[in-house]
């Protein structure tokens, strides 16, 4: 099981944190991940176009006071998954529009709930450090320290 | 009937008219806060005692001033709540009142008591008290620029403030990083503990002169 890297994408397309986890790969410039990072954003948002207009939900009118349905329901979410016979990605955006991009094995299982757990590191290590200013490049110590402690033991 | 809104201003009373004040000591006496919220209040205290700083100095100096209160009600509050009237009379001695900071005010603050207390060999004023993982610093990554920065002088703050409660007038309490890349101490102990803190406390030279003069008197 291998994970490669990392990339963290601001909700306005900027890469914010990218982190290789296993050695030999391809080196980019920095210039080529930032490319790389916002051409993913575009096409993210063209896939979210793309996805067919969810069925309006036939509202009951006859349950008054009843909550009113979340607006994330129905959304179209975009690319989550691309595969190829080499690698696969996977796309986990948050509800507040950040996407967290995981590049591991085709074979490798669970990727989903891996990266919930890194979002929950982010939660912890980075939202909750006073020295970080939000769409910002992240440069967390304990942040590092948590995915590589995380990575290394799955790997 | 509640006042109409708008009319009363300043301090907003329950309308049973029962304050803080009129709450049992010992009421949240075992009640746990939740640690993200702290950590998110701890970040706005930060922020705010970030403002037109001058420089590292001045905001641990800052974060100190936070804190100093909370010592002195707390030295109060715990002693008031400790199940054994003979413990509940302030420390007299300076071992006595920094068993109380590690023991009762860790565990109270924190859940565990501090992890090593020493006494300073060069300086009989001056006492360490070792924390490997301080709460308040769990989330947070120093940037490079300001590695000097320890957030825990919130907590060395609240050391004052008790130390000062007590009647023993310190030089001051300031913490230190001793973990990870920092020089001194033990090697292995530092890379185990990356994030440990050590608080000076300096005691005023009169309060040293009173120890002596109880020493002396057998107490």
């Amino acid at each position: 099981m291998v994970v490669f890297c990392l990339f963290i994408i601001s909700k306005s397309g900027g890469l914010i944190y990218n982190r290789e986890f296993h050695a030999g790969m391809s080196k980019l410039t920095s210039n080529d991940y930032l490319m790389l990072a916002g051409s993913f954003h575009g096409m993210h948002a063209i896939t979210k176009q793309l996805c067919p207009v969810p069925p309006t939900p036939v509202t009951p009118l006859s349950v008054a006071g009843a909550p009113a349905p979340s607006p994330f329901i129905g959304r179209p979410s975009g690319l989550e998954v691309l595969e190829s016979s080499h690698f696969r990605m996977q796309c986990f955006q948050t509800l507040t529009g950040i996407k967290f991009l995981l590049f591991t094995e085709p074979q490798q299982p669970n990727v989903d709930v891996m990266i919930r757990r890194i979002y929950e590191l982010y939660a912890d290590y980075v939202m909750k450090n006073p020295f970080y200013t939000v769409e910002m490049p992240i440069r967390c110590e304990k942040f590092d320290r948590g995915l590589d402690g995380f990575v290394k033991v799955r790997s | 009937m509640s006042a109409p809104q708008g009319t009363t201003s300043g301090l907003r009373y329950p309308s049973n008219k029962k304050t803080i004040y009129d709450r049992n000591l010992n009421r949240s006496k075992n009640a746990e806060l939740s640690r993200a919220a702290f950590a998110y209040l701890f970040v706005e205290m930060i922020s705010y005692a970030q403002k037109r700083v001058k420089g590292i100095a001045d905001l641990e100096k800052r974060l100190n001033t936070q804190g100093y209160p909370l010592g002195l009600r707390l030295l109060d509050l715990l002693l008031t709540r400790t199940a054994n009237p003979l413990s509940s009379i302030r420390p007299t001695r300076i071992l006595p009142l920094l068993q109380f900071i590690a023991q009762t005010l860790w565990r109270h603050l924190f859940g565990r008591p501090a992890d090593a207390l020493e006494r300073s060999e060069s300086d009989p004023g001056q006492y360490m008290l070792y924390d490997n993982e301080p709460l308040v610093n769990q989330y947070i990554s120093t940037p490079r620029e300001m590695s000097q920065l320890n957030c825990a002088a919130y907590v060395a703050g609240i050391i004052e403030g008790v130390c000062d409660g007590a009647g023993f007038a310190t030089e001051g309490v300031t913490a230190h990083s001793v973990g990870g890349e920092s020089e001194g101490g033990d090697k292995t102990e530092r890379e185990m503990w990356p994030g440990r803190t050590v608080f000076l406390i300096q005691f005023k030279k009169e309060v040293l002169e009173r120890e002596e003069i109880m020493g002396r008197g057998g107490g």
